[in-house]
């Protein structure tokens, strides 16, 4: 099966390089022959690499340890699901599972893209051509999946414990899928450079992806932090570790994009501005994976260190020169068509949140790199950790935040100083409300409170549109106010999609502000033994040593230690289980370091996260961490409400231009050659 | 658990018959054995004092563990239980504490001995200021950059022409009725 997918990866390469050169060439000369042919080239090579991939799928699941990579990273006793999931485990499986992923997105972009952008196509088709090609390059002569030992061990090293978690099952797809779906933008914006179309055709065309794939980035984002939370063991979800800031830098300017984009559509600005958010995104999620691969930064999530970062490096270089090559050459073709005219406008709010988010890109990138910069500079290396990018960062988010709850509150074009009065009361009242009462409560961390006050902030924003919106239908169509409130979401889905986006981001922050309230203890109990530990909500939770049980599971061998909860006297849930697993081989021999599985009880105000950290003197006389941390569960709250608002936004349908009886909706949007042009008015529009 | 408890009976049972077990049992009743200890991880030895000493733990946060987890020497102690870096480090920054050393004198012993690389964050002073101070910089630099080009094309447009833009869009499509009452409530939500 290993021989198909080493041959499958040969055609692969071959495909790549044609699929790149005729769907140039076809788009130059606008040969249909060529064009057809670049079109099939991208489904063929979705089609091999598919093949290489099952074939690696097939090697894991068939434990065939003569080949290498199976014998790294599987083991006969590893559960089927993680037997799939080790084929992102690794370096060269991770790869060769970019490289499908990439071809089926390339595929699929092919095939859905509506044929009045038919001029793109084939420069599509070169660029996710070329893309793929890349990664087959690495995945063969740097990386190669389906290389053969001289010999056939009796079983493998089976995958990291720590990997054998179901987050890292769903997370790394997440994320690649993030990653790999960019290309797809990059390439339209690509092909709109080449054709010279660099009307808002490509950026019609990109917008399902852009949201797709920043909904990806988004879900595989979350998914991580979990995964951390759960996993390792640290009572934490985000720790600007290299690998995590490299996943976070293409967020932040895809989320810049996804609001200059409407600068665009509706006043034909930010042109320029656009394509190199796009580049800049595409080029982010490259040099996050050379990070994470090349060793040039040390990180808890590397990869084994290898030539691959090399070729990364290459790759990179590459993509930037004909990038601003293009850039530079089409500079006159990309004309605004209008300019800023007040600095109280929505318009300089996106200015101003684009400015805060590519700000905190570059300071994230800033700070990643600065160890090595400090090297250049200084000769001397240093430490850039959590203490240095939350002092940084910090208020940049908080910049952010107020800007996420006043951008809507602005009118296009202009805002008087009455429609600021108005729109500004409900906000303002309401976090001053929320800034006050804590104070008050006794609350005296300044970065929690502002966080806490600015997410009141935005929610007084949010509901205000809401109401204002779903009242506005009520009084015009009599409907009452739930279905108001439906249609007025269902109809509007871009701009109400953006809300409850704004909403999760709210939720996020809330959580963050809980970080300032962590409790943790260490104690060493007997069994029956209890220690104390103080919420920051008042109540005083009682941990109690029941002891600790230990028995053989499928691969591994398991000790668990148990305590009994009581939260101001009274016996709160179930005991809580906290276990040290030994991983073995079939032959019953450890294979790993013991990894440890926290015990976590979570409710919306605060998280129990229980650890054992081993045992005194090999006796039941245990060792644990006792955490309280406040608000964990609004970031999986966020991340699910983030995650609904971007699918709301991209559902199919509704918008401003929708159209009823060939007329447009409320006369807010008109038809101009095959584009849908929001016309400019105060307040934005909204298809009543 | 279920072998802990049958040893316990065994032992609970014999104690009647054979003397010898008697001290053992009380002992033993509290602290038992693990039926593979060896499985269990890293022995651990007990809790002390400093170990939730929040003045402990407050410089332990800002020195890096050494080995190569990229974790601060707290949270590797209290995350890695493999790693033997972390708890000799700890070990370290107890003796310096029990030598009245201040948090700012340890964090200097560190660094003379581990180098710059064992603080979590790079001390504010020289070239490292860059570290600190350049995304803010040019954040403000940009945004002030930004704002002044606002504020002068702002006094040169003229509040009749937006007035005239403004008022534009309405009307196209819709009865005189329905364009009034949505003139209306558009009207009462932009205030």
């Amino acid at each position: 099966m290993t021989i198909l997918g080493q041959l499958a990866l040969w055609i692969a390469l071959l495909l790549g390089a044609w699929g790149t050169v005729v769907g140039y060439v076809g788009g130059r000369r606008g040969d249909p022959e060529l064009i057809a042919s670049a079109r099939r080239t991208v489904y063929a090579l979705a089609g091999v690499v598919s093949v290489a991939t099952l074939s690696l799928v097939v090697a894991l699941l068939s434990n065939d340890f003569n080949v290498s990579y199976v014998a790294s990273y599987s083991s006969r006793n590893l559960p089927t699901a993680y037997k799939i999931s080790a084929l992102y485990g690794g370096q060269s499986g991770s790869i060769l599972f970019w490289a499908f992923v990439l071809g089926i997105f390339a595929a699929a972009a092919q095939w859905l893209t509506p044929r009045r952008y038919a001029y793109l196509m084939p420069y599509v088709a070169s660029v996710t051509s070329a893309v793929t090609l890349f990664f087959v390059v690495v995945a063969v002569y740097s990386a190669n999946p389906f290389e053969r030992l001289a010999f056939t061990p009796i079983d493998g090293n089976g995958l990291n414990p720590q990997l054998q978690n179901p987050g890292m099952v769903i997370h790394p797809p997440m994320l690649y899928l993030g990653y790999v779906s960019i290309t797809i933008p990059f390439a339209f914006a690509v092909a709109a450079l080449l054709s010279r179309r660099l009307d808002t055709g490509w950026l019609h065309a990109i917008r399902k992806w852009t949201l797709l794939s920043w909904v990806f980035l988004s879900i595989g984002i979350t998914l991580g932090m979990w995964w951390a939370y759960v996993e390792l063991g640290w009572g934490g979800y985000w720790a600007w570790d290299p690998v995590e800031n490299a996943s976070f830098l293409p967020w932040l300017t895809m989320t810049a994009f996804l609001h200059s984009v409407m600068i665009q559509e509706k006043r034909g600005m930010l042109k320029r501005w656009n394509v190199v958010l796009i580049a800049m995104s595409f080029v982010l999620s490259i040099f996050g994976t050379f990070i994470t691969r090349s060793g040039i930064i040390s990180s808890v999530h590397s990869f084994t260190q290898s030539t691959v970062g090399y070729f990364f490096l290459g790759f990179l270089v590459v993509i930037v020169l004909a990038v601003a090559w293009l850039f530079w050459s089409r500079y006159d073709l990309l004309q605004t068509e209008a300019h800023l005219e007040r600095a109280l406008s929505r318009e300089a709010s996106f200015f101003f949140n684009n400015l805060l988010l590519v700000g905190m890109a570059f300071s994230v990138l800033w700070g990643t790199l600065f160890p090595i910069i400090s090297e250049l500079v200084r000769g001397t290396q240093v430490t850039v950790g959590p203490p240095f990018f939350n002092q940084v960062n910090i208020p940049i988010g908080l910049a952010l935040l107020a800007l996420t709850g006043i951008g809507p509150l602005i009118a296009w074009r202009r805002a008087s100083p009455q429609n600021l009065r108005r729109h500004f009361l409900m906000p303002v009242g309401s976090s001053l409300l929320v800034a006050t009462t804590l104070v008050m409560m006794g609350m005296r961390d300044l970065y929690a409170t502002m966080a806490l006050a600015l997410a009141a902030f935005v929610i007084g924003t949010v509901v205000q549109e809401f109401v204002r919106g779903s009242g506005a239908r009520h009084r015009l169509h009599g409907e009452n106010y739930a279905l108001a409130f439906f249609r007025l979401t269902g109809r509007n889905r871009r701009r109400y999609g953006g809300y409850i986006v704004h909403l999760g981001i709210v939720a996020y922050f809330v959580a963050f502000s809980g970080n300032a309230f962590k409790r943790e203890v260490e104690a060493s109990l007997k069994p029956g033994e209890s220690v104390d530990l103080a919420s920051p909500f008042g109540h005083t939770y009682t941990f109690t040593h029941i002891g600790v049980s230990q028995y053989e599971a499928l691969n591994r061998f398991v000790s668990a230690a148990t305590l009994e909860v009581r939260k101001d006297g009274r016996i709160s849930g179930d005991p809580l289980t906290s276990e040290k697993r030994q991983h073995v081989d079939s032959f019953g021999r450890p294979t790993f370091e013991p990894s440890t599985e926290a015990a976590i009880r979570s409710t919306l105000r605060e998280d129990l996260y229980v650890v054992y950290a081993g045992s005194v003197n090999g006796t039941e006389e245990t060792v644990y961490r006792l955490t309280i941390n406040p608000l964990v569960a609004w970031v999986w709250i966020g991340g699910a409400i983030l995650v609904f608002g971007g699918v709301v936004t991209m559902w199919p349908g509704g918008g401003p231009g929708r159209r009823v009886g060939g007329e447009s909706v409320g006369g807010y949007a008109a038809k101009i050659g095959d584009e849908t042009v929001e016309r400019i008015e105060t307040p934005e529009p909204v298809a009543l | 658990m279920s072998s802990t408890t049958r040893r316990d009976f065994l032992r609970l049972g014999l104690a009647g018959v054979v003397p010898v077990f008697r001290g053992q049992e009380s002992q033993d009743t509290a602290t038992a054995r693990l039926w593979q200890p060896e499985m269990a991880g890293r022995p651990q030895g007990r809790v002390t004092d400093y170990q939730n000493d929040p003045f402990v733990i407050g410089i332990e946060k800002r020195l890096r563990c050494t080995c190569g987890c990229n974790l601060d020497i707290h949270t590797c102690r209290t995350t890695d239980f493999t790693c033997t870096y972390s708890p000799a480090l700890h070990r370290e920054v107890v003796a310096m504490i029990e030598k009245d050393m201040s948090a700012e004198e340890i964090l200097a012993a560190f660094v003379d001995k581990y180098s710059e690389t064992a603080l979590m964050a790079p001390p504010k002073e020289g070239f490292n200021w860059a570290g600190y101070l350049v995304p803010g910089v040019v954040i403000t630099m940009v945004g002030s950059a930004l704002l002044w080009i606002l504020l002068r094309r702002q006094t040169a447009v003229s509040p009749t022409g937006v007035a005239a833009a403004v008022g534009a869009p309405f009307g196209t499509g819709l009865s005189s009725e329905d364009a009034a009452r949505l003139q209306e409530e558009l009207g009462q939500l932009d205030g």
